[in-house]
């Protein structure tokens, strides 16, 4: 009996907890419930919201790149189509390591291109892709494709690169596009539409690819696409076409950069040739020069180390960059300056011992007794240093400063390329604003004697230099110079010409312009240049130069021979042709080459003959080299002027 | 001749079929029914998926028939050997298991077998075998062998690691205990202590653990990662609205969005597709199914069956509301699947065992009479 009510008392017992917990059961649903509702009823509408952002992506449409064109239609630049694997490192679900070690099975990866991608990623966001190969053969994307399901974050991809089919040639001014990196990215973030690079993964780093990176590039189009959470596009539900970029038309004559690029062999220097009528920049050659190619998917170290710490400096923009003394290429300028501030007459001669006394400092002459009586056509013809020693210490610094200035000389030519230097026109004041202690400030009536033969202070680009002498050709009217002539855009192929109009006069007696040119006229003919342009077949006018090398520094290490090597003067040559009715216009520097007469002035010719006659020497180099005068290195240690 | 013959063969089948509860047969086929339809959806993109997964529904009703027979008096001679079976494989698994994905839960016993698994079974019916054993005299001592019991198999299965096999073994024991009768004021004793060994369970967790915590309490630290499959599944849930999105309509889904869709997240993808009102209809659907088992506990006549038929009614319960809530964003993920929903055969052979031994506790309600 007990122990049936024992049994009854216990079931009872158990029933009250069964209901204890189907009361639990029954509010924790209520709580899921709850939930639901909370989720599908209350909050419906952001998580609809929500699920529409995830489905559709709006994907952005790149723009094809403008292309690059010489004036004759030579592609400089150009696009082309090819695949490339990229990995999404946030997408992967095994390590990045072994993906790679997986993925080198099926297309070849080397260490370089291991290494690059390490470069690259480290630079790029976590949830951008990037390229681990580029340029992938057909029998590559197919063994890939077949095995794509095995690889989530790795995708092919159809993309256009970059290409500089003429690879080293003009390569300063065309310069390279390379992978955005963190300092672009604020670039763009300073541009009126930073939204247009959304998707853009290269841009312009260098030359005009930089310069005129926004007009280059184009207008971004779009796709919306509706996406999986792996980001593969399953349908594109609408899209907005993109604009391409407009072609560049530069004023380059590539046949002519070719044959200069080569006539400088292994020579350092530049070379820059006007079209004084118009500001036309013919050829713009900086040597040695390096090959853009290597930049656009992000340069290997190697190559970089080489490049970077050549000697020679191949990544120098020298026309743009390199300053030197114009040495006696200056003579011209500073004779007209005598004759315009009425400090000489033409006919006026002095006598020349060889030397000059200023206080007790002897200025020399290279020619050991002197030329004897002087005028002003034989100074430059000649290029008779005494003469303009003198003339020198008569004009003063300030009035040279003040007549050198308009030619351009120490000023921005404002060429269409990025982070021109503006080198040093010499003046009182500049010497009160570059430097620090009082008695350096002061400017030595000394100091005045070596501007006249284009030394001292005076350091000028080869673009400045080019430009001076174009204007001098022009007879004192200044064009800017430009590289780009016409933007064209590549569907209505209508070009827009960018051609400045004139920039300003400088204010000149034609007479004495005249008097000038005559004897620059003279200096191929029975002068300095005479050897280099024997037998033209035109008329050209034409200074030499010879400037010091103060490039290196003594505590600089290098072997000796390079260290002397180094020591040797530049090489210069200005010139225009024909020379009545000049059509281009030039300087020449062929660094530690030794006399203008010697280096630059061959090389000159060789333009020139190009441009005036169409005449192409077989080998360019081997033809400069054979008109170039041998000189000791010796020979002219201290020597200032020809 | 062929006539008599079909005439003598239908006693036979109704006879075997018999076995099967209509009530309970009749849930789990609707709840089955909702599944085959949310797999066809769900299941796009993983080829071969809906023919395994009518195959594992077949497996767990041939279970649900074999367990269905056995009455609950050989269940019980069973008990204890199951159990020792059970604790003897899982020391095995500490000692000389395979180790996946960083956790060691398997085992080579000719097959690789997950012994865990057995212990969700297993452990209800040990600790009812011990309460039957003591029914009339069931003191504190017995509570304190019954928590042993519990306590030594869950720790073995958490250093796996595998907190939510150990959480689902835990609950299913303890049920057991509750139902037998532990007082209150040892559970509040016992709630007590386990708030104060909070801490030292945080210490104790791995890195990969307290990881899932943290994301439940807010999913947007790390949107990227362990947040995104609670952001995403919310999203379908939300997105799904009253009505849903209509049946292999869900972006969510079919975009792959939703992780694991087939497996523990296949209630996203229901719910997206149909809405509160489906949502609704499932949680009735499970509530008759525990209810049922429920009713069952409570007109079981002896002790082991009524503490086993709540047990694992009870842990149908903890597998849809653990499953739900951490798919809805209010309980941490761990791996529990939706019974008789998510993919996957273990989970149908343990769930057709266990509505299996429910049937056979019915049906041998009146037979078992004292």
């Amino acid at each position: 009996m007990t122990e049936f009510k024992n049994t009854e008392r216990e079931l009872h017992f158990f029933r009250l907890r069964l209901s204890v917990v189907g009361a639990f059961v029954f509010i924790c649903f209520a709580i899921l419930l709850t939930r639901f509702v909370w989720l599908q009823v209350v909050r419906y509408g952001d998580y609809v919201a929500q699920a529409e952002d995830n489905r559709i992506s709006v994907v952005p449409v790149v723009p094809n790149r403008g292309l690059i064109l010489d004036r004759n239609g030579v592609v400089l630049a150009r696009n082309f189509s090819a695949y490339t694997l990229e990995i999404t490192p946030s997408k992967l679900a095994v390590p990045l390591e072994q993906v790679i070690d997986e993925l080198s099975v099926l297309v070849e990866i080397q260490p370089k291109d291991r290494k690059r991608f390490k470069r690259l990623q480290e630079e790029a966001k976590n949830f951008e892709s990037v390229p681990i190969r580029t340029r992938l053969t057909d029998a590559e994307v197919a063994r890939f494709s077949a095995q794509r399901f095995r690889f989530p974050g790795v995708e092919i991809q159809a993309r256009l690169f970059r290409q500089y089919p003429l690879g080293e040639t003009a390569a300063h001014v065309v310069g390279y596009i390379g992978r955005i990196s963190q300092r672009d990215l604020q670039r763009i973030e300073n541009m009126e539409d930073a939204s247009n690079y959304a998707g853009t993964d290269h841009i312009g780093k260098e030359g005009l690819e930089k310069k005129y990176e926004e007009i280059l590039h184009g207008k971004t189009g779009y796709e919306e696409v509706e996406v999986t959470a792996g980001g593969r596009a399953v349908r594109t539900l609408a899209r907005g076409g993109a604009t391409p970029g407009h072609n560049l038309i530069l004023s380059l004559d590539i046949e002519l950069q070719k044959i200069v690029e080569q006539a400088f062999g292994d020579r350092r220097g530049a070379l820059v040739a006007i079209d004084p009528a118009t500001g036309d920049v013919l050829a713009y050659v900086s040597k040695p020069t390096f090959d853009p190619n290597l930049f656009v998917e992000g340069i290997d170290q190697q190559s970089w180390d080489e490049l970077n710490t050549s000697l020679d400096k191949p990544l120098l923009n020298r026309p743009l960059i390199g300053t030197y003394p114009p040495g006696s290429t200056y003579k011209p300028y500073m004779a007209l300056a005598a004759l315009e501030l009425g400090k000489r007459t033409p006919s006026q001669a002095i006598a020349d011992p060889g030397y000059f006394w200023f206080g007790n400092h002897k200025f020399r002459d290279d020619k050991v007794g002197g030329h004897g009586m002087v005028d002003m056509y034989k100074s430059i013809v000649q290029s008779c240093n005494t003469y303009y020693y003198v003339l020198g210490s008569d004009l003063g610094v300030d009035a040279i400063h003040d007549f050198m200035k308009p030619f351009g000389f120490g000023q921005l030519t404002g060429i269409d390329l990025d982070n021109e230097r503006t080198g040093v026109l010499p003046s009182t004041a500049w010497k009160r604003a570059a430097y620090r202690k009082p008695e350096q400030q002061r400017w030595y009536a000394g100091e005045t004697i070596s501007l006249g033969i284009g030394q001292g202070y005076n350091t000028f680009t080869p673009l400045q230099m080019a430009h001076a002498i174009a204007n001098l050709a022009n007879n004192g009217v200044v064009m800017k110079p430009h590289l780009v002539k016409a933007i064209e855009d590549p569907v209505s192929k209508e070009r827009k010409p960018t051609v400045a109009a004139e920039s300003y006069r400088i204010n000149l007696k034609q007479e004495n312009i005249d008097v000038v040119k005559k004897a620059l006229a003279g200096v191929p003919v029975e002068g300095t240049g005479s050897r280099a342009f024997a037998n033209a077949g035109y008329a050209s006018a034409g200074k030499t130069g010879t400037a010091q090398a103060i490039g290196i520094k003594k505590n600089e290490k290098y072997n000796a021979s390079k260290m002397a090597e180094f020591h040797r003067d530049h090489s210069l040559y200005v010139a225009y042709a024909p020379a009545d009715q000049p059509r281009i216009a030039l300087a020449v520097i062929v660094e530690n080459a030794g006399f203008g007469a010697a280096a630059a002035a061959p090389i000159a010719r060789l333009a020139i003959d190009y441009y005036l006659l169409g005449k192409r020497p077989v080998d360019p180099a081997a033809a400069a080299a054979e008109k170039t005068v041998v000189v000791g290195a010796d020979a002219h240690g201290h020597v200032e002027g020809d | 001749m062929g006539y008599t013959e079909k005439r003598a063969l239908w006693p036979v089948i109704k006879r075997y079929f018999a076995v099967f509860d209509v009530s309970l047969t009749l849930i789990v086929f609707m709840i089955l029914a909702v599944s085959t339809v949310t797999m066809v959806s769900a299941g796009m993109g993983f080829p071969g998926r809906m023919e395994d997964h009518v195959r594992n529904i077949l497996l767990s009703f041939l279970l649900m028939w074999i367990a269905a027979l056995i009455p609950p008096q050989t269940l019980m001679r069973l008990a204890v050997p199951i159990y020792l079976a059970g604790v003897a494989l899982l020391v095995g698994v500490a000692l000389i298991g395979i180790i996946k994905l960083g956790a060691r839960r398997w085992i080579n016993v000719g097959v690789v077998i997950q012994p865990s698994e057995i212990m969700k079974i297993a452990m209800p019916l040990m600790l009812a075998w011990w309460f039957q054993k003591r029914e009339g005299s069931i003191q504190w001592q017995e509570f304190a062998v019954a928590g042993l019991l519990l306590i030594v198999p869950v720790a073995l299965i958490i250093r796996q690691p595998d907190l939510g096999t150990g959480t689902l073994v835990m609950a299913a024991g303890f049920y057991v205990i509750f139902l037998a009768g532990l007082s209150w004021k040892v559970m509040a004793g016992l709630a007590v202590a386990g708030a104060a060994f909070m801490p030292v369970a945080w210490h104790m967790l791995h890195d990969y653990q307290r990881h899932r915590i943290m994301t439940l309490i807010d999913p947007t630290t790390d949107p990227l990662g362990k947040g995104f499959h609670i952001i995403q599944s919310m999203i379908a849930i939300g997105s799904g609205g009253i009505t849903g999105k209509g049946w292999m309509k869900g972006t969510q889904g079919h975009l792959q969005f939703i992780p694991e869709r087939t497996t523990d997240f296949i209630f996203a993808v229901f719910s997206e597709e149909f809405g509160l009102i489906g949502n609704s209809i499932l949680l009735l659907l499970y509530l008759l199914l525990i209810g049922r088992g429920l009713l069952i506990a409570a007109n079981a006549p002896t002790l082991f069956s009524r503490l086993l038929a709540g047990a694992l009614s009870l842990m149908f319960f903890t597998y849809a509301f653990v499953n739900m809530g951490m798919v809805s964003g209010i309980l941490p993920v761990v791996g529990v699947p939706l019974p008789f929903m998510s993919y996957g055969g273990t989970a149908f052979v343990t769930l057709g065992l266990g509505v299996g031994i429910l049937m056979s506790i019915h049906r041998h309600r009146k037979l078992m009479q004292s």
